[in-house]
C-alpha cells in the first residue's frame, strides 16, 4: 500500500502545513514519538531551504515499504538555482546566508536515509526516509 | 492562524507559553515583542514555556538563543521550561546545543530559578549612592 500526497511550498506558513502533514504521515506509519519528531524537524529544515534558497517548491509525502518495514518518504523539490558545491553545503556550519548551516547536515543525521540531487541551474531534490 | 503570542506580566517577570506551531514570521514578531516589553516593564526575568511545542527546528532554536542574548544585554534572566524529551533528543542530533540558555523541567522549577537568580543579582548590586566599592561588588 502506498499513499502519496503533495503540498506546495510557496510561503512561510506552508512550512507549518508540511510539518503537520509529515507528523500525520509519521503517526499513520506508526513511527515512535522520537522518530516522528526527527522526521518532522528534518522536513522543516529542508522545506525552509526549498523556500528560501530554491524560491519555493513542493513536498511529496509517501508511505512506502522499505526492506519489509513501513516507512515515510518525503521528496522535497524546488526549481531554484541548485547547489554548486554539495560537499561544502553538507558540512556542519556552512551557510551562504545568515543561518547556522545546520539544516542539511542536521537533517541528514535525523533520518534513516538521505538523498540529495542538485545541479546548478536545475533545482534541488531532497529525499528523506524514516522507517519503523 | 494565530498572529501573536501573548506575553503576560507578573510582577517583575514576563511569562509566555508557546502553544502553537509557529511560522517563522510569528517567531520573529515574538522576539521583537518580548524585547520591547522587557524594556517597557523593566522586567528582571523571562520565563518561556515550550511544553506544547512538538518540534524545535533551527529557526526556533535560533530565536530562543537570540532572546537569551538580547535579554542578557537588557539585564533580564531567561529560562526555557518544559521541553519535551523527544524534542531535546532531536535538537541535540540536529546539532543545536542551545548552550548558554538556562532550562528547567517545568514552570514551577523555572519560576523558582528565576526568583533565586534575580534575588541574588539584586543583593550583589552596589548601593546607588556610594562610589562603588570594588570589594563589596566582588562579594564578601
Ligand atoms: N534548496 C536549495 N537550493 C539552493 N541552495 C541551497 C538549498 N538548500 C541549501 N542550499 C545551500 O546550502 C547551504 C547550507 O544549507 P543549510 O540548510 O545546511 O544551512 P542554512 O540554511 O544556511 O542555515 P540553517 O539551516 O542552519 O538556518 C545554504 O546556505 C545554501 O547556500
Ligand atoms: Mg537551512
Amino acid at each position: 500500500m502506498t499513499t502519496t500526497q503533495t503540498f506546495p511550498l510557496k510561503q512561510e506558513t506552508d512550512i507549518v502545513v508540511v510539518r503537520q502533514q509529515v507528523r500525520k504521515a509519521a503517526e499513520q506509519a506508526r513511527l515512535g514519538l522520537v522518530s516522528q519528531t526527527k522526521i518532522v524537524t528534518a522536513a522543516s529544515e529542508i522545506a525552509r531551504n526549498a523556500l528560501i534558497y530554491g524560491g519555493g517548491g513542493e513536498c511529496r509525502i509517501e508511505q512506502q515499504m522499505r526492506d519489509g518495514r513501513t516507512a515515510v518518504c518525503l521528496i522535497i523539490s524546488d526549481q531554484g538555482p541548485g547547489i554548486e558545491d554539495l560537499d561544502k553545503a553538507m558540512v556542519d556550519g556552512y551557510t551562504s546566508g545568515n543561518g547556522l548551516g545546520l539544516g542539511l547536515s542536521g537533517a541528514r543525521r535525523l533520518v534513516d536515509d538521505f538523498v540529495i540531487r542538485s545541479e546548478p541551474g536545475n533545482g534541488t531534490v531532497v529525499e528523506l526516509w524514516k522507517w519503523r | 492562524m494565530v498572529d501573536r503570542i501573548p506575553i503576560l506580566k507578573m510582577g517583575q517577570y514576563l511569562l509566555l507559553s508557546i502553544q502553537v506551531d509557529m511560522h517563522d514570521q510569528l517567531a520573529i514578531d515574538l522576539q521583537e515583542d518580548l524585547t520591547e516589553q522587557i524594556v517597557r516593564h523593566k522586567a528582571k526575568g523571562v520565563l518561556i514555556d515550550i511544553s506544547s511545542l512538538e518540534i524545535v527546528d533551527s529557526f526556533i532554536g535560533r530565536m530562543l538563543a537570540h532572546i537569551a542574548n538580547v535579554s542578557r544585554i537588557l539585564d533580564a534572566k531567561v529560562i526555557v521550561v518544559g521541553m519535551q524529551p523527544a524534542v531535546a533528543i532531536t535538537l541535540v542530533e540536529l546539532g543545536l546545543s542551545l548552550e548558554g540558555i538556562a532550562t528547567a523541567l517545568n514552570v514551577e522549577k523555572g519560576m523558582r530559578w528565576l526568583e533565586r537568580t534575580v534575588d541574588r543579582d539584586m543583593s550583589l548590586e552596589p548601593e546607588s549612592d556610594d562610589d562603588t566599592d570594588i570589594s563589596a561588588e566582588a562579594g564578601n
